[in-house]
């Protein structure tokens, strides 16, 4: 539990960071050190500096723009659960208060907990179920990667080396939708078993759109186009609902074991919490 | 003011200093000139060592010294209980080094130690040392390590077996009595293995001072003066008196800071060496990978019943796990600690155990709280349950039928068991039955059944338990095969000022003693608490002592110094009887204040105790000063005993389980300080219910922890647990001054069967009629036992 030795230096702003991480290759990004420092403490991870980027200032804010809530990389998980502009995003309230506990929710980042992309945490769900646009800076400028291009594999992101995440957009809610996220959580870590999030559109008692997103199933987050396409057209009842949810992690995908969960009971795992965040994003 | 201390729940003296961040601790030490270890353990459970080179390590800035096998690997340190096979055979025995040197035998295995200047120094010159290791297949499962072909642990233990032991009635009574039997209930079940996880690492300094030839050793232990013994007459050859070991304040034991460790010889030597201190702390995978473990039985257990639903016979066999060496206790754990207390609570006639005791490629497993009373526990309390179940009769019934009738120990004589024990005192029905009002069994039955056509069902599961305690006649033990007396020790020093500085063996590492046995010393007294300190932990300052668990510190270090208490209280009695010139025989002690009988004439305790230490007007022949030492070893064991009741509910979609409610009867004899003993309740309980639905360690095929960390390891936390709905009943233990008989260990022992019998009456209830959830019993097992075969 003793990392090894490390240089540490605080960036004052992105462009700092970026210069700093091009100049030195072995660096890495600390954004809350949730995961980072747990393994540097059991050297599985011995970077040579640790740039600090979560105390940049113009990284941390939330903002309700026209079409979108902009949240700044370096918002902490506390930051948004209590933010006023955040409220009509339910899915994004439910999982925030479900990560860590209050320690972590004060030091850990959006940012930083999409960057490392763990294939167990909460937000990448509820990221690719609200449809987030992600915007990196490296340095070659900025562009914006939507969420479901961004989480590519097993800890394993779109960002090119010397990017660092800095918005993440969130478009608006429309009229009839509503989202919702739930997790079956991992007892020991709290990390999700299995984390679903939900965005449903209803038009007159019909579902016009939807997504469902998971986490801690597979490699990395997905979007699960079966279930949502299941559900497009009818009408939001808890039997619709639990028809479209037994389609879910099926088809040609990996499923993640480990000894809290066989693939067989996280499969069975994921259709019953797709149905628990559909049947919470429609209210029933 | 009144000075009546005994049955109130006054605060903890010692939390002020827990509280605020100021407890010191063995890594709060510092040392000038200190130095700090770094112990560089197997990653292998099996493998031979073909060659260390230490070269770059030992050239690196900073590194001082680097101790191996080859130069201490002849100490090793020593079981303390010595069990012998069914055919009088000696246990095996072999040698547990301070460092190996030819094959390691468990991931985790010490194989060499780098002393410098800093900790990360260390662990970065560790991680130069290049060993070339041959892996070799491992065994990790008792059950298994003893089949033909399995891979052997020690070369000279053939079948891995350490030795086999039998008690109770002969086997062929037994296999009779089960022959009769109208209902056989049969069961195999694993008692998983533990992790203690105390919050505080272990953690050592070794000091050595050239200048009067001494050793101290700082250690985070539970028996200070165990250590010393045994660390001077078994593992080093050092003068006992030459050596200071100081237990500052401990976070934490739970039974896994009883043993001599190998680390506490290491640092020792060490500091010797190079003339400097050497600290050693753990981190956390260490404590995984080397505290010693608990439970770890793998059984097959049947119990039989007459037509009329009487008990007639328990027939046994398990396999128990010791680990690659033998911890100073771990050969008592499975045997004495676990064997003796399968009578329970019940008039069984005819009971056998069949015991195998076995080494696997595993860390140690010793005494973890509760230490082989959990395990009988469980064992009877399933079967019993199960039984119920299988028969269709009712699982609080069935127990009220086969209850030892109550008895006293002081009008009636101890209940005399089939498994060597005798019971002090009891009264069992009435627990059982003040839980089931507690609980409200009819109506729960009722809500049971609407429950069950919901997908969210429930079940309730019991536990009425026994244990022995307040370890323990030393007689006993020895002929039981301790090579340890386990008595107490406790001195009084009164002050001339008639302040008291209280001496004890017993060593408090959360427990409260500072507060419960200050209330003892201050009511007897009739003085203020605050004019009470109780010092512990080091053996330059306490006389000699045997330390804490097995729930002893009250029923014996508390006994030892009532017994100091008496002696002053006598003494005291002498010089008030001189000054106030009658018959000491005519002085009586009541509220601080020696009076002669029958008038008001007195003197206060403070004045008798400056007298005695400015003897002017003074008794001829009697010593001046007022200072005691007492031992007490007590006649017997205590016998708490409690009715536990889980109602768990279940998520029929997923198999999450959730306690509901937990009910606690709890009869721990006479309660000094009633929010300190649920307080030890209630984290026993914590412990049972985190055995039976979170805990575990696990070993994959290799032998490797796979959840050796909190990240994976669940611990149970706050929010997977009910508000505890406790009570209590008081029988007082007939054999000890206090009438008190233990509450450290209760909690654990009654609770983790009450929730696998909840689980299991749940499942029922919804008509999957299983016998087993393998525990922990994580939502996926409780789920699948809910899917059809």
């Amino acid at each position: 539990m003793i990392p090894s030795s490390v240089d540490y230096t605080r960036a004052s702003s992105v462009g700092e960071a970026i210069r700093l991480l091009a100049e030195n290759p072995d660096a890495k990004l600390l954004a809350g050190g949730h995961s980072l420092i747990p393994a540097m403490k059991l050297r599985l991870n011995s970077p040579a500096l640790l740039i600090d980027i979560a105390r940049i200032a113009e990284l941390r804010f939330i903002e309700d723009t026209e079409n979108a809530i902009v949240i700044g990389a370096a918002s902490t998980h506390a930051d948004i659960i209590t933010n006023q502009y955040l409220k009509g995003l339910t899915a994004m309230i439910e999982a925030g208060e479900l990560i860590g506990d209050t320690q972590v929710r004060n030091m850990g980042t959006l940012g930083g907990s999409i960057a490392h992309a763990d294939p167990s945490a909460d937000w990448p769900a509820v990221l690719l179920a609200l449809e987030a646009q992600i915007k990196v800076q490296g340095a070659d400028g900025e562009r914006i990667i939507p969420a479901a291009e961004f989480f590519t594999g097993f800890f394993s992101t779109a960002l090119d080396s010397g990017e660092i995440v800095t918005e993440i957009h969130l478009p608006k809610a429309a009229v009839g939708s509503a989202s919702a996220y739930r997790k079956f959580m991992q007892p020991a870590s709290r990390f999700a078993i299995v984390g679903c999030a939900a965005s449903v559109t209803v038009e007159g008692g019909v579902i016009s759109a939807a997504n469902v997103a998971f986490t801690g199933v597979s490699d990395a987050a997905f979007l699960d186009e079966g279930v949502a396409s299941a559900l497009i057209g009818k009408s939001a009842t808890l039997e619709n609902i639990e028809a479209a949810a037994s389609a879910a992690a099926e088809g040609d995908m990996h499923i993640n074991e480990d000894h809290f969960a066989s693939q067989a009971y996280r499969k069975h795992l994921a259709k019953v919490y797709a149905k628990r965040a559909l049947a919470g994003a429609c209210g029933l | 003011m009144s000075n009546k201390f005994i049955g109130k729940s006054v605060k903890r003296i010692e939390d002020k200093r827990f509280i605020t961040g100021k407890g010191r601790y063995t890594d709060d030490i510092v040392l000038p000139g200190m130095t700090y270890a770094y112990i560089l353990r197997s990653p292998y459970a099996h493998a031979r060592i073909r060659s260390i080179d230490y070269s770059a390590a030992e050239a690196m800035q900073g590194v001082v010294t680097i101790m191996t096998g080859e130069e201490v690997g002849h100490y090793g340190v020593p079981c303390g209980w010595q069990v012998n096979f069914k055919n009088g055979d000696i246990m095996k025995e072999p040698p547990h080094p301070l460092l190996v040197k030819d094959k390691v035998r468990h991931v985790g295995d010490a194989v060499a130690m780098v002393v410098a200047e800093t900790r990360e120094l260390a662990q970065d010159a560790a991680e130069a040392i290049i060993i070339d290791y041959e892996v070799l297949p491992a065994v990790t499962d008792a059950s298994k390590a003893v089949l033909p072909g399995a891979p052997l642990v020690h070369d000279d233990v053939p079948n891995n077996i350490c030795f086999d032991w039998e008690i109770g009635n002969p086997k062929a009574e037994v296999d009779e009595a089960m022959a009769s039997a109208h209902h056989i209930t049969s069961l195999d079940f694993v008692n998983q293995r533990l992790s203690p996880n105390a919050m505080e690492p272990r953690s050592y300094i070794g000091q050595y001072d050239n200048v009067y030839d001494k050793y101290t050793l700082y250690t985070s232990t539970q028996n200070p003066h165990l250590i010393r013994l045994l660390m001077c007459a078994f593992v080093l050859g050092l003068p006992e008196h030459k050596v200071r070991v100081v237990g500052p304040d401990v976070g934490g034991g739970f039974g896994s800071k009883i043993y001599h460790y190998t680390e506490e010889a290491l640092v020792t030597l060490a500091s010797k060496k190079i003339g400097r201190p050497v600290k050693w702390t753990e981190t956390r995978s260490e404590a995984f990978q080397t505290d010693a473990h608990g439970r770890d039985h793998v059984t097959h257990a049947e119990m039989g019943f007459d037509a009329q639903g009487n008990i007639v016979g328990l027939r046994i066999k398990t396999f128990a796990n010791l680990g690659a060496y033998l911890s100073t206790f771990g050969t008592a754990v499975p045997t004495y600690l676990h064997g003796t207390l399968l009578q329970g609570l019940y008039t069984t006639p005819k009971i056998h155990l069949d015991m195998t005791c076995v080494f696997t490629h595993t860390t140690a497993v010793d005494a973890y709280r509760g230490a082989g009373r959990p395990e009988a526990t469980f064992l009877l309390e399933r079967l019993v349950d199960l039984a119920a179940l299988e028969m269709g009769v009712d699982p609080a019934e069935l127990r009220l039928k086969n209850f030892i009738p109550a008895f006293d120990g002081v009008t009636q004589p101890g209940y005399q068991t089939n498994v060597a024990l005798q019971y002090d005192s009891g009264n069992y029905h009435s627990v059982l039955e003040r839980g089931l009002e507690m609980l409200g069994y009819e109506n729960f039955r009722k809500e049971q059944a609407e429950a069950a056509k919901t997908n969210k069902i429930l079940g309730v599961g019991f536990s009425t338990y026994i244990e022995a305690c307040g370890i323990a006649p030393s007689a006993v033990v020895g002929s039981l095969g301790a090579r340890a007396g386990l008595y107490e020790v406790g001195q009084v020093r009164v002050q001339p000022t008639g302040k008291i500085s209280v001496f004890t063996g017993a060593h408090s590492h959360g427990q409260g003693h500072e507060t419960t046995f200050a209330q003892v010393v201050a009511d007897r007294l009739g003085i203020p608490m605050e004019d009470v300190d109780i010092i512990h932990g080091d053996s330059d300052t306490v006389a000699f002592g045997m330390g804490t668990y097995g729930s002893r510190s009250l029923a014996v270090g508390g006994s030892a110094i009532v017994k100091s208490l008496d002696k002053i209280i006598e003494k005291g009695a002498k010089i008030a009887a001189h000054k106030l010139e009658c018959s000491a025989d005519d002085i009586e002690f009541k509220d601080g204040k020696f009076t002669v009988k029958g008038t008001d004439k007195s003197l206060s305790f403070g004045d008798i105790a400056l007298t005695a230490y400015v003897p002017h007007v003074y008794p001829a022949n009697l010593e001046p000063g007022l200072d005691f030492s007492s031992f007490y070893d007590p006649t017997n064991f205590t016998y708490p005993f409690g009715c536990h009741i889980a109602v768990v509910e279940i998520d029929k979609e997923t198999g999450f389980t959730r306690v509901k409610r937990f009910i606690a009867v709890d009869d721990v004899g006479n309660v000094i300080n009633p929010m300190i003993v649920d307080g030890q309740i209630h984290g026993g309980l914590a412990q049972g219910i985190g055995q039976a639905l979170f805990e575990g360690v696990e070993f994959d095929e290799n032998g490797q922890i796979t959840n050796g960390s909190y990240m994976d390891y669940t611990m149970p936390r706050a929010d997977d647990l009910p508000m505890f709905e406790l009570d209590r009943q008081v029988t007082p233990c007939p054999h000890n001054p206090l009438g008190v008989k233990g509450a450290g260990e209760a909690g654990c022992i009654g609770s983790t069967p009450a929730v696998v019998n909840a689980v299991i009456d749940a499942l029922w209830s919804a008509g999957h009629k299983v016998k087993d959830v393998r525990m922990p019993m994580t939502p996926e097992r409780v789920w699948k036992a809910m899917q059809p075969a």
